[in-house]
């Protein structure tokens, strides 16, 4: 019995406790709180230094995803480079868990602190390629994959990646 | 026997490898140039272990490194795979191996599928600690089906040792020394073997990988597969075509012991990809008063054939490409005297003799790998590397058992792969080959024939008669003693004969490629007389197609109308509608014929799948699934049924020919068919009504099969997209196709483990992402799969109750002015639809008349002429090659251009004025076609 009113009164008095903190609960929208940069919102697909796409269309993103709501066919551009001719997220099952972006190797696809990602109707929240390529490159700066990849592009020679020796000349016996 | 590894006991098989061994016991060890086709040449050293010689030095931990795969097991022998020695020295050979491997894996079609990767992850190596820069090397081209990417080799060298030791090529080699180990040929330029597209499975990594996939890509956990039997050729080889997005991505082989092995050709691997084709019918089209075509649903279609059909009398055409099943609902539907099987009228005979040659002979029809164990092989005028090519790659094997006698004799064992062509170099097995013209075989073959096709049949007569030890017979008119060239076919053939003096196991090829029955008859012939010496004899026939044999079963013995025959009762107004049922018909008769058989239906109802100039000719075209999008049993020419199912729903309004013709029969009121509503009834059905036929419900189980309860999945556990891939047209998703058909399901769902073999969707095991994976699959390692064997044989010899027909044959003179016609097929072109894969169709030559100098000179022609045979009005580019016969013309079998050429007749050939030698044509490629 004791006990029980003991119980009740420690709550009053942590609730009482309560009135005399800051409150963590914003007006929002009116306003807007604090997000991180590696806030795990939106997803886009970013550029590399040079401007050009990132994504080469692995599929290491709709492989990790666990929902399973990231869907691309690869194609191969005129300068070796490999892209994805399509790129659709369906936002409407996505949980934004960043396992897309864990999983990239190109640091091509990153999430944004941008949530709100509001429709009234479901079709709208199907993305594709053109409305999640961004013109920058993110939260990455530097990374340029094919500068350490060993496929050959336009403009950069096999032998010309980083830590690559000149190709080899097959004809030669020298040690 | 036992051995210890790891201080556990193991059964084990003497003589095996401990490699195989570890692998058979589901142990995971690492490895690369070992291949289970191919043996052990230990030159990877990634398989180390460490043997310990008795239990002291166990417990001591004191053993040696060996190599696995170069280890034979031995009773009570002590390994180690886990001891820190053993794994440091492979995690080492791993790192070593991966200093020079580019950081290609996300841009690479392998990724996903790479015994590399695999191995990699399996040893533990994570972190790369050489800083030093990499090798790099120059990529070649090596032809529109093979992508060279070479600076992701690891030097296994498993590709020189298919390519060349394996499959005979000659234009690929290791070359340079060092670190600069190059596998390339000596310049650019288009692999020469038909079997280079099985680099893309024997590379470990991704140094080959397949083109039309690179640039279409999908990795194999994406794909969606089904156990498949490839339509290329009548071998049967077993399939796994992968889709994604309706669209067929790549053909990968599915293991069969006792058929393909691991080994495909290429026009059967890249040979499907037809089925991505534009020119694919997706609705069904009536033909308006303009001659345009207007698309119809599946209602209306269906209403127009049965109204046709109802209406006057009806014939129809089958197509020994398409299944048992469908042929078998035609055949209902028209009546088997109204049935004309679509042979062209020169192969029905030659398809039908092929058959009954087969059940008079009481030598073994082999499967190809008891072709392999052959001990002497003799060809009788059949160009396997061309009409089947998985055969010639089988033949390149049965050579090779000389090989093994004599290693034999030295106790080698049988994977000892190095030791044992060390020793045999070039000692063969006696291979014999009688053909018209060079054969790829030739380098490989003791003695290689050129004659004149009755020439090839009296030579087999002959060495027929020279095994019984008979030589009074004579075979030839009265006046051939005079002829020259009939003591030299004699004196070879007494040769032959000598030559199989000390064989035991003789196989003998011939087929329906001659052109001439009396050929086929005299290899069944010499077969016999070898069987009758008390040794083992097999014979082995090649027919056309996919499901020429199964046809031939189909009509055997009921006297079905050929083409010509249709033909007459065409003119004579007896058909009003004619149902074409997968066939271009312009491919199996001359054109006008063609013309002038169609002209004379009043309706004519064509079943395809591309728009080609007998769809074109209809009234009515109806889009039918290929292959890969419907079910259906072939029967190859081993006569083995074998079932084949969709690999994805087929698109729009494509329905597998066997649905459109049941419900058409249904709609009819039929009292036959009420009852079926499933493939399996319609199966089951053929099996009751066709004796022959019967075993054909047995080829692989029926739709209710539930694998430990469940389907089996055509989706790889890891198939990603599910919620996206179709999004963009409703975000709202479907339900996943069910398959009322098959125990196969369209999804991920179900167990892909313990099922028959024939139900095989896709390899993947634990660890083992790539096809190296097989052998979790595999009762035995490199033996049959745990499912047991798939498909089932349909023919049984009858132990020689037929006696075997023995005709004379007039010998072969070269006349002043005339030549005989033979033909000479083509792995890339004689087969219609493969013709039109992207990849094979860069490969594809225009229909040629071949000629030998001498021959060419005393016609008055020259090289690049262009030459009309008989009254054929297409005129063909004349092209010298010594390798022909003399006397003989060869002209490009399979083409459209040639369809109405009869082989084995003397001809004339003249030279046309004016001739434009064509481009490389695209085959098929007339859309629109006549009334277009």
């Amino acid at each position: 019995m004791l006990k029980s009113a003991l119980s009740q009164l420690q709550t009053i008095w942590t609730i009482l406790q309560h009135s005399f903190t800051r409150s963590e609960t914003v007006q929002y929208p009116e306003q807007k709180p604090y997000l991180a940069p590696r806030y795990r919102g939106r997803i886009v697909l970013t550029n590399d230094p040079d401007g050009e796409e990132r994504c080469v269309a692995c599929n290491l993103c709709a492989v990790a995803c666990p929902v399973d709501c990231i869907a691309l066919q690869q194609g191969v551009k005129e300068d070796g480079r490999w892209y994805p001719e399509f790129f659709r997220i369906n936002f409407s099952r996505c949980i934004l868990c960043g396992m897309c972006e864990e999983a990239c190797p190109t640091n091509a696809i990153q999430l944004t602190p941008d949530f709100e990602m509001c429709e009234y109707d479901r079709q709208n929240m199907v993305y594709e390629k053109e409305h999640l390529q961004i013109d920058g490159t993110g939260k990455y700066h530097d990374y340029n994959f094919y500068r350490v990849a060993g496929l050959a592009i336009a403009g950069k020679d096999k032998g010309a990646a980083r830590n690559e020796a000149e190709p080899v000349d097959v004809r030669s016996l020298l040690p | 026997m036992n051995i210890r590894i790891d201080g556990v006991e193991y059964p084990a098989t003497k003589d095996r490898n401990l490699l195989e061994t570890c692998l058979g016991l589901g142990l995971n060890l690492p490895y690369f140039c070992w291949h289970p086709a191919m043996g052990s040449v230990g030159a990877c050293r990634q398989c180390a272990v460490l043997q310990y010689p008795d239990e002291e030095a166990e417990q001591a931990g004191r053993g040696k490194l060996v190599m696995a795969c170069m280890t034979p097991v031995s009773d009570g022998a002590r390994f180690s795979l886990e001891t820190a020695q053993a794994r440091r020295f492979r995690q080492g050979i791993i790192e070593s191996l991966m200093i020079n491997h580019p950081h290609d894996c996300p841009v690479c079609a392998e990724g996903g599928e790479c015994h590399l990767q695999d191995m990699t992850v399996m040893v533990g190596h994570r972190d790369r600690r050489y800083r030093g820069r990499k090798r790099t090397f120059r990529n070649q081209y090596l032809g529109p089906l093979v992508h060279h990417e070479m600076n992701r080799c690891i030097t296994c060298y498993r590709c020189t040792r298919f390519y060349r030791d394996y499959a005979g090529g000659t234009d690929l080699a290791a070359q340079g020394c060092h670190d600069h180990i190059f596998f390339g040929r000596h310049e650019d330029g288009v692999l020469e073997s038909e079997f280079a597209g099985n680099l893309v499975e024997v590379c470990p990594t991704g140094v080959f990988t397949d083109k039309h996939l690179v640039h279409d890509y999908t990795r194999k956990w994406d794909l969606q597969s089904a156990p498949s039997v490839c339509a290329g050729c009548a071998v049967g080889c077993n399939t796994l075509p992968g889709e994604r997005y309706g669209r067929l991505k790549r053909v990968h082989n599915r293991f069969n012991a006792e058929i393909n092995g691991y080994f495909l050709c290429d026009r059967g691997r890249f040979g499907a990809t037809w089925v991505n084709d534009e020119r694919r019918l997706d609705y069904p089209g009536l033909r308006g008063e303009d001659g345009r075509y207007n698309a119809i649903d599946h209602h209306g279609a269906l209403q127009r054939i049965v109204s046709s059909v109802e209406r006057g009398a009806v014939a129809a055409v089958g197509s020994p490409r398409a299944s048992v099943e469908a042929n078998f609902l035609l055949r209902l539907l028209a009546g088997p005297a109204r049935f004309c099987p679509g042979f062209s009228a020169v192969e029905q005979p030659l398809v039908g003799e092929a058959l009954a040659l087969l059940r008079a002979s009481r030598a073994t029809v082999p499967d190809i790998a008891t072709m392999e164990t052959a001990d002497a092989i003799l060809v009788l005028g059949e160009d396997v590397s061309n009409t089947a090519p998985r055969i010639a790659l089988a033949l390149r094997q049965g050579v090779r058992n000389r090989a093994y006698a004599m290693a034999a004799g030295l106790k080698l064992q049988d994977w000892q792969d190095a030791a044992i062509r060390n020793l045999a170099q070039d000692q063969r097995c006696p291979l014999f080959i009688a053909a018209t013209a060079a054969t790829r075989l030739d380098p490989v073959a003791a003695r290689s024939l050129r004659l004149a096709t009755p020439e090839i049949a009296r030579l087999g007569l002959r060495v027929a008669d020279a095994l019984a030890g008979d030589n009074s017979n004579d075979y030839s008119h009265d006046n051939s003693h005079d002829n020259p060239d009939d003591h030299s076919v004699h004196r070879e053939a007494a040769a032959i004969a000598d030559g199989l003096r000390d064989a035991k196991r003789l196989l003998v090829v011939s087929g329906t490629g001659s052109g001439d029955i009396a050929v086929m008859q005299a290899a069944a012939r010499v077969a016999e007389a070898f069987r009758d010496t008390g040794r083992e004899a097999m014979l082995s026939l090649v027919v056309p197609e996919a499901n020429s044999l199964g046809q031939a079963l189909l009509c055997e013995g009921n006297g079905s109308p050929d083409l010509d025959a249709l033909a007459a009762s065409a003119e004579a107004g007896e058909i009003d509608t004619l149902l074409v049922l997968e066939n271009d018909l312009y491919r199996r008769a001359a054109t006008d014929q063609v013309d002038r058989l169609l002209a004379n239906c009043q309706r004519v109802i064509a079943l395809d799948q591309l728009d080609n100039p007998t769809t074109s000719a209809s009234h009515l075209a109806v889009p039918a699934a290929s292959v890969i999008e419907s079910e259906g049993t072939l029967v190859s020419l081993e006569g083995r049924a074998q079932r084949c199912f969709p690999v994805f729903p087929p698109h729009a309004e494509r329905h597998p020919a066997w649905v459109w013709l049941l419900a058409t029969l249904k709609e009819l009121g039929r009292e036959a068919v009420s009852d079926w509503h499933h493939f399996d009834d319609v199966t089951r059905g053929c099996a009751a009504a066709i004796p022959a036929l019967a075993g054909i419900a047995a080829a692989a189980p029926d739709h209710r099969f539930r694998n430990h309860g469940v389907r089996v999945p055509r989706q790889p556990p890891r198939y990603s997209g599910r919620t996206a891939m179709r999004a963009n047209v409703s975000v709202h998703e479907p339900k996943q196709p069910e398959d009322e058909e098959s125990p196969l399901a369209f999804s991920m769902e179900g167990l892909n483990r313990d099922q028959p073999a024939a139900l095989l969707s896709y390899v993947w095991a634990p660890g083992w992402n790539s096809n190296q994976g097989l052998h979790r699959f595999q009762a035995d390692v490199g033996g049959p799969l745990k499912g047991g064997p798939a498909g089932i044989r349909l023919l049984r010899a009858n132990g020689g109750a037929t006696p075997l027909p023995r005709h004379a044959t007039a010998a072969f003179a070269v006349e002043a002015d005339e030549v005989l016609l033979v033909p000479r097929y083509r792995i890339f072109g004689s087969e219609a639809l493969s013709a039109i894969s992207p990849g094979i169709r860069e490969l594809v030559r225009p229909a040629c008349i071949e000629l030998c100098a001498a021959d060419a000179e005393r016609l008055g022609l020259a090289d690049g002429d262009g030459v009309q045979v008989g009254d054929n009005a297409a005129a063909l580019p004349l092209r010298i090659d010594d390798a022909m016969a003399p006397g003989c013309a060869g002209y490009t079998a399979g083409y459209r251009e040639t369809a109405g050429l009869a082989p084995n007749t003397r001809q004339r050939l003249r030279r046309v004025a004016h001739f434009s030698p064509p481009g490389p044509t695209v085959i098929g490629s007339d859309r629109g076609g006549r009334h277009g």
